[in-house]
Protein backbone atom coordinates (compact mmCIF):
# COMPACT_ATOMS: atom_id res chain seq x y z
CA UNK A 1 0.00 0.00 0.00
CA UNK A 2 1.18 3.44 -0.59
CA UNK A 3 1.90 6.42 1.59
CA UNK A 4 -0.60 9.12 2.24
CA UNK A 5 0.73 11.76 1.89
CA UNK A 6 -2.53 13.79 1.09
CA UNK A 7 -2.51 16.12 3.98
CA UNK A 8 0.60 18.18 3.26
CA UNK A 9 -1.00 19.45 0.22
CA UNK A 10 -2.79 22.17 2.28
CA UNK A 11 0.67 22.92 3.32
CA UNK A 12 1.69 24.92 0.48
CA UNK A 13 0.08 28.13 -0.09
CA UNK A 14 0.36 28.54 -4.24
CA UNK A 15 -1.41 24.95 -4.73
CA UNK A 16 -5.36 26.77 -3.70
CA UNK A 17 -4.30 29.47 -6.24
CA UNK A 18 -6.74 29.04 -9.50
CA UNK A 19 -5.39 29.32 -12.87
CA UNK A 20 -6.33 29.56 -16.33
CA UNK A 21 -9.64 29.05 -17.14
CA UNK A 22 -10.33 29.19 -13.48
CA UNK A 23 -9.00 25.62 -13.28
CA UNK A 24 -7.21 24.06 -9.75
CA UNK A 25 -3.28 24.27 -10.19
CA UNK A 26 -2.10 21.19 -11.05
CA UNK A 27 1.78 21.45 -10.78
CA UNK A 28 3.91 19.04 -12.32
CA UNK A 29 7.20 20.93 -12.46
CA UNK A 30 9.30 20.45 -9.71
CA UNK A 31 12.25 19.39 -11.78
CA UNK A 32 12.03 23.21 -12.43
CA UNK A 33 11.50 24.25 -9.10
CA UNK A 34 9.30 23.73 -5.99
CA UNK A 35 7.07 25.06 -4.67
CA UNK A 36 7.39 26.03 -1.11
CA UNK A 37 5.50 25.47 2.37
CA UNK A 38 4.41 28.06 4.72
CA UNK A 39 7.05 27.07 7.44
CA UNK A 40 9.82 27.95 4.69
CA UNK A 41 8.05 31.02 3.42
CA UNK A 42 7.86 31.85 7.32
CA UNK A 43 11.22 31.40 8.42
CA UNK A 44 12.61 33.01 5.20
CA UNK A 45 10.35 36.30 6.13
CA UNK A 46 10.75 35.59 10.59
CA UNK A 47 14.73 36.02 9.59
CA UNK A 48 14.18 39.45 7.77
CA UNK A 49 11.40 40.48 10.72
CA UNK A 50 13.31 39.90 13.91
CA UNK A 51 16.75 39.28 13.52
CA UNK A 52 18.33 40.30 10.09
CA UNK A 53 22.17 41.11 10.32
CA UNK A 54 25.12 40.21 8.74
CA UNK A 55 26.70 36.92 9.97
CA UNK A 56 30.15 36.42 11.49
CA UNK A 57 30.54 40.42 11.87
CA UNK A 58 28.82 43.24 14.32
CA UNK A 59 29.12 42.84 18.51
CA UNK A 60 25.36 42.98 18.49
CA UNK A 61 22.25 40.66 19.70
CA UNK A 62 20.73 40.51 15.78
CA UNK A 63 24.48 39.70 14.88
CA UNK A 64 25.04 36.76 16.98
CA UNK A 65 21.52 35.30 16.37
CA UNK A 66 21.74 35.71 12.75
CA UNK A 67 24.82 33.53 13.28
CA UNK A 68 23.66 31.29 15.54
CA UNK A 69 20.32 31.07 12.68
CA UNK A 70 22.84 30.30 9.87
CA UNK A 71 25.08 27.84 11.30
CA UNK A 72 22.21 26.26 12.52
CA UNK A 73 21.09 25.40 9.09
CA UNK A 74 24.15 24.49 8.09
CA UNK A 75 24.32 21.71 10.80
CA UNK A 76 20.92 20.79 9.70
CA UNK A 77 22.34 20.15 5.92
CA UNK A 78 24.76 18.81 7.14
CA UNK A 79 22.67 15.87 8.88
CA UNK A 80 20.44 15.96 5.69
CA UNK A 81 23.44 14.48 3.53
CA UNK A 82 25.18 12.53 6.36
CA UNK A 83 28.45 14.74 6.05
CA UNK A 84 30.40 16.90 8.48
CA UNK A 85 29.17 20.53 9.14
CA UNK A 86 32.26 21.87 8.20
CA UNK A 87 31.92 20.05 4.74
CA UNK A 88 28.52 22.33 3.89
CA UNK A 89 29.05 25.47 1.73
CA UNK A 90 25.93 27.67 1.12
CA UNK A 91 26.08 29.01 -2.37
CA UNK A 92 23.41 30.85 -4.46
CA UNK A 93 22.57 27.61 -6.75
CA UNK A 94 24.03 24.74 -8.15
CA UNK A 95 24.56 26.21 -10.50
CA UNK A 96 27.38 28.34 -8.86
CA UNK A 97 28.44 25.29 -6.66
CA UNK A 98 29.40 23.91 -9.93
CA UNK A 99 31.40 26.55 -11.39
CA UNK A 100 32.83 26.69 -8.28
CA UNK A 101 34.17 23.49 -8.06
CA UNK A 102 34.91 23.21 -11.98
CA UNK A 103 37.06 26.78 -11.12
CA UNK A 104 38.67 25.74 -7.95
CA UNK A 105 39.83 22.24 -9.21
CA UNK A 106 41.19 23.85 -12.08
CA UNK A 107 43.39 26.14 -10.06
CA UNK A 108 47.26 25.44 -10.64
CA UNK A 109 47.88 25.87 -7.17
CA UNK A 110 46.02 22.55 -5.85
CA UNK A 111 46.98 18.78 -6.65
CA UNK A 112 43.98 18.70 -8.95
CA UNK A 113 45.52 20.85 -10.97
CA UNK A 114 44.01 20.53 -14.58
CA UNK A 115 46.13 20.69 -17.20
CA UNK A 116 46.59 19.58 -20.84
CA UNK A 117 46.69 16.16 -21.24
CA UNK A 118 44.20 15.40 -18.46
CA UNK A 119 40.75 14.11 -18.90
CA UNK A 120 37.20 15.29 -17.64
CA UNK A 121 34.50 12.85 -17.59
CA UNK A 122 30.55 13.94 -17.94
CA UNK A 123 28.27 12.38 -19.15
CA UNK A 124 25.90 12.42 -22.40
CA UNK A 125 22.89 13.18 -19.96
CA UNK A 126 24.39 15.86 -18.43
CA UNK A 127 22.31 19.37 -17.41
CA UNK A 128 24.07 22.03 -19.15
CA UNK A 129 24.82 23.48 -15.93
CA UNK A 130 26.79 20.02 -15.35
CA UNK A 131 28.63 20.06 -18.66
CA UNK A 132 29.30 24.10 -19.44
CA UNK A 133 31.76 24.85 -16.72
CA UNK A 134 33.95 21.52 -17.55
CA UNK A 135 33.44 22.54 -21.26
CA UNK A 136 35.13 25.85 -20.01
CA UNK A 137 37.61 24.05 -17.79
CA UNK A 138 38.67 22.04 -20.54
CA UNK A 139 39.05 24.93 -22.58
CA UNK A 140 40.75 27.03 -20.04
CA UNK A 141 43.48 24.62 -19.36
CA UNK A 142 43.99 22.24 -22.52
CA UNK A 143 42.34 19.06 -21.13
CA UNK A 144 40.06 17.11 -23.02
CA UNK A 145 36.48 16.67 -22.78
CA UNK A 146 35.25 13.25 -22.64
CA UNK A 147 32.07 11.58 -21.99
CA UNK A 148 29.69 8.11 -21.24
CA UNK A 149 27.00 7.89 -24.05
CA UNK A 150 23.67 6.77 -23.36
CA UNK A 151 21.43 3.65 -24.31
CA UNK A 152 18.08 3.96 -26.52
CA UNK A 153 16.38 3.60 -22.94
CA UNK A 154 17.63 6.45 -21.61
CA UNK A 155 20.60 4.28 -19.22
CA UNK A 156 23.79 5.54 -18.66
CA UNK A 157 26.21 3.35 -21.46
CA UNK A 158 29.22 2.05 -19.08
CA UNK A 159 30.26 -0.79 -21.44
CA UNK A 160 33.37 1.32 -22.33
CA UNK A 161 34.02 2.46 -18.66
CA UNK A 162 37.52 0.94 -18.81
CA UNK A 163 38.47 3.38 -21.94
CA UNK A 164 36.61 6.62 -20.50
CA UNK A 165 37.54 6.63 -17.25
CA UNK A 166 41.55 6.01 -17.32
CA UNK A 167 44.86 6.92 -15.96
CA UNK A 168 44.28 10.63 -17.57
CA UNK A 169 41.24 10.87 -15.48
CA UNK A 170 41.24 14.08 -13.08
CA UNK A 171 37.48 14.60 -12.50
CA UNK A 172 34.25 12.45 -13.18
CA UNK A 173 31.19 14.86 -13.16
CA UNK A 174 28.06 13.30 -13.25
CA UNK A 175 24.39 13.92 -12.50
CA UNK A 176 22.59 11.40 -9.73
CA UNK A 177 19.07 11.77 -11.67
CA UNK A 178 18.88 12.52 -14.84
CA UNK A 179 16.26 15.86 -15.48
CA UNK A 180 15.22 14.55 -18.24
CA UNK A 181 14.65 11.19 -18.27
CA UNK A 182 13.85 10.47 -14.55
CA UNK A 183 17.07 8.06 -14.62
CA UNK A 184 18.50 7.64 -11.23
CA UNK A 185 22.68 6.40 -12.10
CA UNK A 186 24.04 3.63 -9.96
CA UNK A 187 27.47 5.33 -8.71
CA UNK A 188 29.40 2.59 -6.93
CA UNK A 189 31.26 1.14 -10.72
CA UNK A 190 31.72 5.41 -11.69
CA UNK A 191 33.13 6.22 -8.37
CA UNK A 192 35.04 2.85 -7.75
CA UNK A 193 36.96 3.47 -11.52
CA UNK A 194 37.07 7.06 -11.06
CA UNK A 195 39.16 6.40 -7.46
CA UNK A 196 41.56 3.94 -8.64
CA UNK A 197 42.89 6.10 -10.82
CA UNK A 198 42.75 9.09 -8.40
CA UNK A 199 40.15 11.10 -10.20
CA UNK A 200 37.61 13.07 -7.93
CA UNK A 201 33.76 12.37 -8.64
CA UNK A 202 31.21 15.64 -8.21
CA UNK A 203 27.75 14.46 -8.22
CA UNK A 204 25.02 16.90 -9.75
CA UNK A 205 22.30 16.11 -6.89
CA UNK A 206 19.71 18.52 -7.95
CA UNK A 207 17.70 15.69 -9.34
CA UNK A 208 18.46 13.65 -6.45
CA UNK A 209 18.57 15.06 -3.04
CA UNK A 210 15.02 16.88 -3.06
CA UNK A 211 13.21 13.41 -3.94
CA UNK A 212 15.37 10.79 -1.96
CA UNK A 213 17.79 10.52 0.81
CA UNK A 214 21.08 11.07 0.45
CA UNK A 215 24.57 10.10 2.31
CA UNK A 216 27.45 11.31 0.90
CA UNK A 217 29.70 8.79 2.79
CA UNK A 218 27.67 6.03 1.52
CA UNK A 219 28.26 7.13 -2.28
CA UNK A 220 31.46 8.12 -1.48
CA UNK A 221 31.91 10.79 -3.90
CA UNK A 222 34.13 13.65 -3.25
CA UNK A 223 31.75 16.71 -4.24
CA UNK A 224 28.01 16.73 -4.79
CA UNK A 225 26.03 19.96 -5.16
CA UNK A 226 21.85 20.95 -4.93
CA UNK A 227 19.77 23.50 -5.47
CA UNK A 228 17.55 24.67 -2.15
CA UNK A 229 15.04 26.09 -4.54
CA UNK A 230 14.30 22.19 -5.97
CA UNK A 231 13.72 21.19 -2.27
CA UNK A 232 11.19 22.98 -1.24
CA UNK A 233 13.39 25.87 0.45
CA UNK A 234 13.71 29.64 -1.22
CA UNK A 235 15.61 30.55 -4.23
CA UNK A 236 19.01 32.16 -4.10
CA UNK A 237 20.50 29.47 -2.02
CA UNK A 238 22.51 26.30 -3.14
CA UNK A 239 24.57 23.84 -1.80
CA UNK A 240 28.30 22.69 -2.25
CA UNK A 241 29.57 19.66 -0.36
CA UNK A 242 33.15 18.78 -0.61
CA UNK A 243 35.15 16.06 1.52
CA UNK A 244 36.71 17.67 4.12
CA UNK A 245 40.71 16.86 3.18
CA UNK A 246 39.88 18.17 -0.50
CA UNK A 247 37.98 21.00 0.72
CA UNK A 248 41.46 21.93 2.50
CA UNK A 249 43.74 21.67 -0.31
CA UNK A 250 41.91 23.41 -2.74
CA UNK A 251 41.81 27.46 -3.67
CA UNK A 252 38.47 29.19 -3.13
CA UNK A 253 36.84 30.30 -6.47
CA UNK A 254 35.43 34.08 -5.21
CA UNK A 255 36.88 36.37 -2.60
CA UNK A 256 36.11 39.34 -0.81
CA UNK A 257 35.19 39.68 2.98
CA UNK A 258 34.53 36.92 5.53
CA UNK A 259 36.77 34.40 3.59
CA UNK A 260 39.61 35.03 4.95
CA UNK A 261 42.26 34.99 7.77
CA UNK A 262 43.94 37.71 7.59
CA UNK A 263 45.39 40.38 4.86
CA UNK A 264 47.71 42.53 4.11
CA UNK A 265 48.52 45.26 0.99
CA UNK A 266 49.87 42.80 -0.88
CA UNK A 267 48.33 39.39 -0.09
CA UNK A 268 45.56 37.86 1.85
CA UNK A 269 45.37 33.97 3.32
CA UNK A 270 42.00 32.13 3.77
CA UNK A 271 39.92 31.11 6.42
CA UNK A 272 39.08 27.18 7.09
CA UNK A 273 36.51 25.70 5.29
CA UNK A 274 33.58 26.19 4.97
CA UNK A 275 34.38 29.71 5.06
CA UNK A 276 37.26 30.05 2.65
CA UNK A 277 34.34 29.06 0.07
CA UNK A 278 31.78 31.68 0.85
CA UNK A 279 33.07 35.69 0.39
CA UNK A 280 30.57 38.18 0.95
CA UNK A 281 27.56 38.62 2.89
CA UNK A 282 25.65 35.01 2.35
CA UNK A 283 22.19 35.06 1.58
CA UNK A 284 21.29 33.97 4.96
CA UNK A 285 17.42 34.26 5.33
CA UNK A 286 17.31 31.84 2.58
CA UNK A 287 19.98 29.48 4.10
CA UNK A 288 17.60 29.78 7.14
CA UNK A 289 14.21 29.31 4.77
CA UNK A 290 15.95 25.78 3.64
CA UNK A 291 16.93 24.72 6.80
CA UNK A 292 12.85 24.86 7.42
CA UNK A 293 12.59 22.93 4.11
CA UNK A 294 14.71 19.85 5.51
CA UNK A 295 12.94 20.31 9.13
CA UNK A 296 10.09 19.56 7.16
CA UNK A 297 10.92 16.90 4.71
CA UNK A 298 12.35 15.32 7.88
CA UNK A 299 9.36 15.29 9.30
CA UNK A 300 7.33 13.07 6.42
CA UNK A 301 10.41 11.11 5.83
CA UNK A 302 12.22 10.84 2.65
CA UNK A 303 11.63 7.64 2.17
CA UNK A 304 8.03 8.10 2.38
CA UNK A 305 8.74 10.87 -0.32
CA UNK A 306 10.52 8.78 -2.44
CA UNK A 307 7.96 5.97 -2.41
CA UNK A 308 5.00 8.35 -3.08
CA UNK A 309 6.64 9.80 -6.52
CA UNK A 310 7.36 6.10 -7.15
CA UNK A 311 3.36 5.39 -6.98
CA UNK A 312 2.60 8.77 -9.07
CA UNK A 313 5.49 7.75 -11.37
CA UNK A 314 4.23 4.29 -11.92
CA UNK A 315 -0.01 5.38 -12.49
CA UNK A 316 1.39 7.77 -14.83
CA UNK A 317 3.61 5.67 -16.95
CA UNK A 318 0.96 2.96 -17.11
CA UNK A 319 -1.52 5.54 -18.37
CA UNK A 320 0.62 7.31 -20.88
CA UNK A 321 1.39 3.59 -21.87
CA UNK A 322 -2.42 3.28 -22.64
CA UNK A 323 -2.49 6.57 -24.74
CA UNK A 324 -1.34 6.07 -28.63
CA UNK A 325 0.78 7.79 -30.38
CA UNK A 326 2.63 9.30 -26.93
CA UNK A 327 5.98 8.21 -26.34
CA UNK A 328 7.90 8.04 -23.27
CA UNK A 329 11.32 9.19 -23.44
CA UNK A 330 13.89 7.44 -21.11
CA UNK A 331 13.23 4.33 -18.96
CA UNK A 332 9.53 3.13 -19.59
CA UNK A 333 9.66 0.91 -16.16
CA UNK A 334 10.34 1.46 -12.48
CA UNK A 335 13.64 -0.34 -12.42
CA UNK A 336 16.06 2.99 -11.21
CA UNK A 337 14.00 6.03 -11.65
CA UNK A 338 12.50 8.64 -10.28
CA UNK A 339 9.77 10.96 -10.61
CA UNK A 340 10.38 12.66 -13.41
CA UNK A 341 8.77 11.44 -16.67
CA UNK A 342 9.16 12.67 -20.36
CA UNK A 343 6.95 12.56 -23.27
CA UNK A 344 6.17 13.27 -27.19
CA UNK A 345 2.76 13.46 -28.62
CA UNK A 346 3.25 12.25 -32.51
CA UNK A 347 2.22 15.29 -34.59
CA UNK A 348 2.07 18.06 -31.88
CA UNK A 349 5.18 19.93 -30.73
CA UNK A 350 6.16 19.70 -27.01
CA UNK A 351 5.45 23.75 -26.60
CA UNK A 352 2.10 22.86 -27.85
CA UNK A 353 1.15 20.11 -26.06
CA UNK A 354 2.55 22.44 -22.64
CA UNK A 355 0.03 25.08 -24.08
CA UNK A 356 -2.93 23.17 -23.84
CA UNK A 357 -2.53 21.65 -20.77
CA UNK A 358 -1.92 25.01 -19.21
CA UNK A 359 -5.46 25.90 -20.34
CA UNK A 360 -6.55 23.06 -18.09
CA UNK A 361 -4.19 24.24 -15.43
CA UNK A 362 -1.66 21.99 -15.49
CA UNK A 363 1.68 23.02 -15.44
CA UNK A 364 4.58 21.47 -17.20
CA UNK A 365 8.10 21.78 -18.85
CA UNK A 366 8.55 22.02 -22.42
CA UNK A 367 11.68 21.98 -24.55
CA UNK A 368 14.77 20.81 -24.24
CA UNK A 369 15.25 21.37 -20.27
CA UNK A 370 18.63 22.57 -20.69
CA UNK A 371 20.08 19.40 -22.23
CA UNK A 372 20.33 20.34 -25.38
CA UNK A 373 23.06 17.65 -26.39
CA UNK A 374 21.02 14.86 -25.03
CA UNK A 375 18.16 16.20 -27.80
CA UNK A 376 20.25 16.00 -30.23
CA UNK A 377 21.23 12.48 -29.96
CA UNK A 378 17.90 11.54 -29.36
CA UNK A 379 16.62 13.38 -32.64
CA UNK A 380 14.06 15.82 -31.15
CA UNK A 381 13.49 19.03 -30.66
CA UNK A 382 12.58 19.05 -27.24
CA UNK A 383 9.89 16.82 -24.97
CA UNK A 384 7.25 17.53 -22.64
CA UNK A 385 8.18 16.70 -19.00
CA UNK A 386 6.10 15.92 -16.01
CA UNK A 387 8.01 16.10 -12.35
CA UNK A 388 6.67 15.26 -8.99
CA UNK A 389 7.27 16.22 -5.65
CA UNK A 390 5.16 14.83 -2.43
CA UNK A 391 2.36 17.51 -2.50
CA UNK A 392 1.36 15.67 -5.76
CA UNK A 393 -1.09 13.32 -6.18
CA UNK A 394 -3.60 10.67 -7.83
CA UNK A 395 -5.89 13.12 -9.14
CA UNK A 396 -2.93 14.91 -10.62
CA UNK A 397 -1.78 12.33 -12.64
CA UNK A 398 -5.28 11.75 -13.71
CA UNK A 399 -5.80 15.04 -14.71
CA UNK A 400 -2.32 14.89 -16.87
CA UNK A 401 -3.82 11.98 -18.72
CA UNK A 402 -7.02 13.20 -19.37
CA UNK A 403 -5.16 16.66 -20.78
CA UNK A 404 -3.09 14.61 -23.29
CA UNK A 405 -6.46 13.49 -24.22
CA UNK A 406 -7.53 16.68 -24.90
CA UNK A 407 -4.41 18.08 -26.52
CA UNK A 408 -4.53 14.93 -29.21
CA UNK A 409 -7.95 16.14 -29.86
CA UNK A 410 -7.33 19.82 -30.25
CA UNK A 411 -4.82 19.33 -32.56
CA UNK A 412 -6.99 16.76 -34.36
CA UNK A 413 -4.10 13.49 -34.26
CA UNK A 414 -4.32 10.28 -33.87
CA UNK A 415 -7.38 8.65 -31.51
CA UNK B 1 -11.90 29.15 -24.85
CA UNK B 2 -8.98 30.85 -24.16
CA UNK B 3 -6.42 28.81 -26.30
CA UNK B 4 -8.96 29.39 -29.47
CA UNK B 5 -8.10 33.13 -29.47
CA UNK B 6 -4.27 31.59 -29.43
CA UNK B 7 -4.71 28.66 -31.97
CA UNK B 8 -6.43 30.85 -34.84
CA UNK B 9 -7.92 27.57 -37.71
CA UNK B 10 -5.18 30.40 -39.94
CA UNK B 11 -2.52 29.59 -37.70
CA UNK B 12 -3.54 25.46 -37.71
CA UNK B 13 -3.71 25.30 -41.31
CA UNK B 14 -0.34 26.85 -42.58
CA UNK B 15 0.89 24.76 -39.80
CA UNK B 16 -0.66 21.76 -41.11
CA UNK B 17 0.01 22.89 -44.82
CA UNK B 18 3.36 25.84 -44.50
CA UNK B 19 4.07 28.05 -47.28
CA UNK B 20 7.55 28.37 -49.03
CA UNK B 21 8.89 25.80 -46.85
CA UNK B 22 11.92 23.84 -48.23
CA UNK B 23 14.45 25.65 -49.05
CA UNK B 24 15.13 27.18 -52.78
CA UNK B 25 18.44 26.32 -54.57
CA UNK B 26 19.64 29.68 -55.61
CA UNK B 27 19.70 32.01 -52.86
CA UNK B 28 21.64 35.72 -52.14
CA UNK B 29 21.93 35.29 -48.43
CA UNK B 30 21.02 32.10 -46.13
CA UNK B 31 20.06 32.65 -42.40
CA UNK B 32 19.66 30.71 -39.57
CA UNK B 33 17.82 31.66 -36.29
CA UNK B 34 16.76 29.69 -33.17
CA UNK B 35 15.31 30.02 -29.99
CA UNK B 36 17.15 29.42 -27.24
CA UNK B 37 14.80 28.39 -24.48
CA UNK B 38 12.75 26.06 -26.43
CA UNK B 39 14.84 25.13 -29.37
CA UNK B 40 12.98 26.23 -32.22
CA UNK B 41 14.94 26.80 -35.59
CA UNK B 42 14.31 28.39 -39.05
CA UNK B 43 16.89 28.76 -41.83
CA UNK B 44 15.63 31.15 -44.15
CA UNK B 45 16.89 32.07 -48.23
CA UNK B 46 16.29 34.94 -49.40
CA UNK B 47 16.28 36.63 -53.24
CA UNK B 48 16.43 40.31 -53.44
CA UNK B 49 15.59 42.06 -57.16
CA UNK B 50 17.10 45.16 -56.35
CA UNK B 51 14.52 46.45 -53.73
CA UNK B 52 12.18 43.70 -54.12
CA UNK B 53 11.68 40.51 -52.14
CA UNK B 54 11.71 38.40 -55.14
CA UNK B 55 11.84 34.56 -52.98
CA UNK B 56 11.27 33.64 -49.37
CA UNK B 57 11.60 29.82 -48.52
CA UNK B 58 12.66 28.15 -45.43
CA UNK B 59 12.83 25.24 -43.45
CA UNK B 60 12.69 24.49 -40.31
CA UNK B 61 11.86 23.07 -36.62
CA UNK B 62 9.29 24.12 -33.92
CA UNK B 63 5.85 24.93 -32.63
CA UNK B 64 2.55 25.39 -34.47
CA UNK B 65 3.17 29.02 -33.80
CA UNK B 66 6.48 29.30 -35.12
CA UNK B 67 6.33 27.72 -37.90
CA UNK B 68 2.90 28.96 -39.38
CA UNK B 69 4.20 32.30 -38.79
CA UNK B 70 7.04 31.38 -40.76
CA UNK B 71 4.66 30.36 -43.24
CA UNK B 72 2.89 33.94 -43.21
CA UNK B 73 5.51 36.08 -43.18
CA UNK B 74 6.96 34.40 -46.43
CA UNK B 75 3.80 34.28 -48.20
CA UNK B 76 2.97 37.72 -47.17
CA UNK B 77 6.62 39.39 -48.13
CA UNK B 78 7.36 37.80 -51.32
CA UNK B 79 6.96 40.36 -54.15
CA UNK B 80 6.73 43.40 -51.92
CA UNK B 81 9.49 46.02 -52.06
CA UNK B 82 12.03 46.07 -49.30
CA UNK B 83 10.53 49.32 -47.64
CA UNK B 84 6.72 47.94 -47.62
CA UNK B 85 8.67 44.93 -46.50
CA UNK B 86 9.84 47.02 -43.32
CA UNK B 87 6.67 48.68 -42.87
CA UNK B 88 4.44 45.01 -43.15
CA UNK B 89 7.34 43.41 -40.50
CA UNK B 90 7.04 46.69 -38.31
CA UNK B 91 3.82 45.92 -38.12
CA UNK B 92 3.52 42.82 -37.16
CA UNK B 93 6.27 43.21 -34.06
CA UNK B 94 3.79 46.14 -32.99
CA UNK B 95 0.82 43.49 -32.73
CA UNK B 96 2.81 41.15 -30.80
CA UNK B 97 3.44 43.59 -28.60
CA UNK B 98 0.26 44.59 -28.23
CA UNK B 99 -0.58 42.86 -25.14
CA UNK B 100 -3.66 41.72 -26.50
CA UNK B 101 -5.09 45.01 -27.23
CA UNK B 102 -4.71 44.90 -30.90
CA UNK B 103 -6.79 43.24 -33.53
CA UNK B 104 -3.84 44.25 -35.99
CA UNK B 105 -4.49 45.96 -39.78
CA UNK B 106 -5.86 43.49 -42.16
CA UNK B 107 -5.18 45.18 -45.29
CA UNK B 108 -1.50 45.49 -44.36
CA UNK B 109 -0.90 41.85 -42.55
CA UNK B 110 -3.57 39.91 -44.23
CA UNK B 111 -3.24 36.49 -42.15
CA UNK B 112 -0.82 38.05 -39.83
CA UNK B 113 -3.40 39.33 -37.79
CA UNK B 114 -4.59 35.77 -36.94
CA UNK B 115 -1.54 35.87 -34.54
CA UNK B 116 -3.23 38.83 -32.68
CA UNK B 117 -4.10 36.33 -29.75
CA UNK B 118 -0.36 35.63 -29.26
CA UNK B 119 0.25 38.34 -27.56
CA UNK B 120 -1.56 37.79 -24.83
CA UNK B 121 0.54 34.69 -24.03
CA UNK B 122 3.58 36.43 -23.65
CA UNK B 123 6.01 32.90 -23.94
CA UNK B 124 4.44 32.45 -26.92
CA UNK B 125 5.23 35.84 -29.02
CA UNK B 126 9.14 35.11 -29.41
CA UNK B 127 7.78 31.83 -31.29
CA UNK B 128 5.66 34.21 -33.40
CA UNK B 129 9.06 36.16 -34.64
CA UNK B 130 10.77 34.01 -35.26
CA UNK B 131 10.84 33.99 -39.12
CA UNK B 132 10.42 37.47 -39.05
CA UNK B 133 13.34 38.53 -37.06
CA UNK B 134 14.66 35.93 -39.42
CA UNK B 135 13.74 37.50 -42.53
CA UNK B 136 14.89 40.65 -41.46
CA UNK B 137 18.17 39.55 -40.78
CA UNK B 138 18.83 38.79 -43.97
CA UNK B 139 17.15 41.19 -46.21
CA UNK B 140 19.19 44.24 -44.08
CA UNK B 141 22.09 42.28 -44.77
CA UNK B 142 21.78 41.82 -48.81
CA UNK B 143 20.25 45.45 -48.89
CA UNK B 144 23.28 46.93 -46.87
Amino acid sequence: MSVDLSKYKKDFPVLARKVRGGNRLIYLDSGATSQKPESVIKAESDFYRTINSAVHRGAHLLAEEASEAYEGARENLAKFLGAKTDEVIFTKSATESLNMIAYSLGNPDSRFNVKSGDEIVVSQMEHHANLIPWQQLAKRTGAKLVWFSITDDGRLDLSNIDQIINKRTKIVAITHQSNVFGTIILLQEIVKAAHKVGAVVVLDACQSAPHFAIDVKKLDVDFLAFSGHKTLGPTGIGILWGKSEILEKIEPALFGGSMVDSVTMESATWAKAPRKFEAGVPNMAQAVGLSAAIDYLNVIGMKNIAEHEQELTRQLLDGLSEISGVNVIGPKDMKDRGGVVSFTVDGVHPHDVGQVLDQYGIAVRTGHHCAWPLMKRLNLVGTTRASFHLYNDSEDVNDLLAGIKKVKEYFKVGK
Amino acid sequence: MELDSLYQEVILDHYRKPLHKGLSAAKDIQVHHNNPSCGDEVTLNLIMDGQVVKDISWDGVGCSISMASASVMSDLLIGKEYKSAMVISDAFVELMQSKGKSSGDEQLLEDGVAFAGVSKFPARIKCALLGWMAFKDASTQVIA
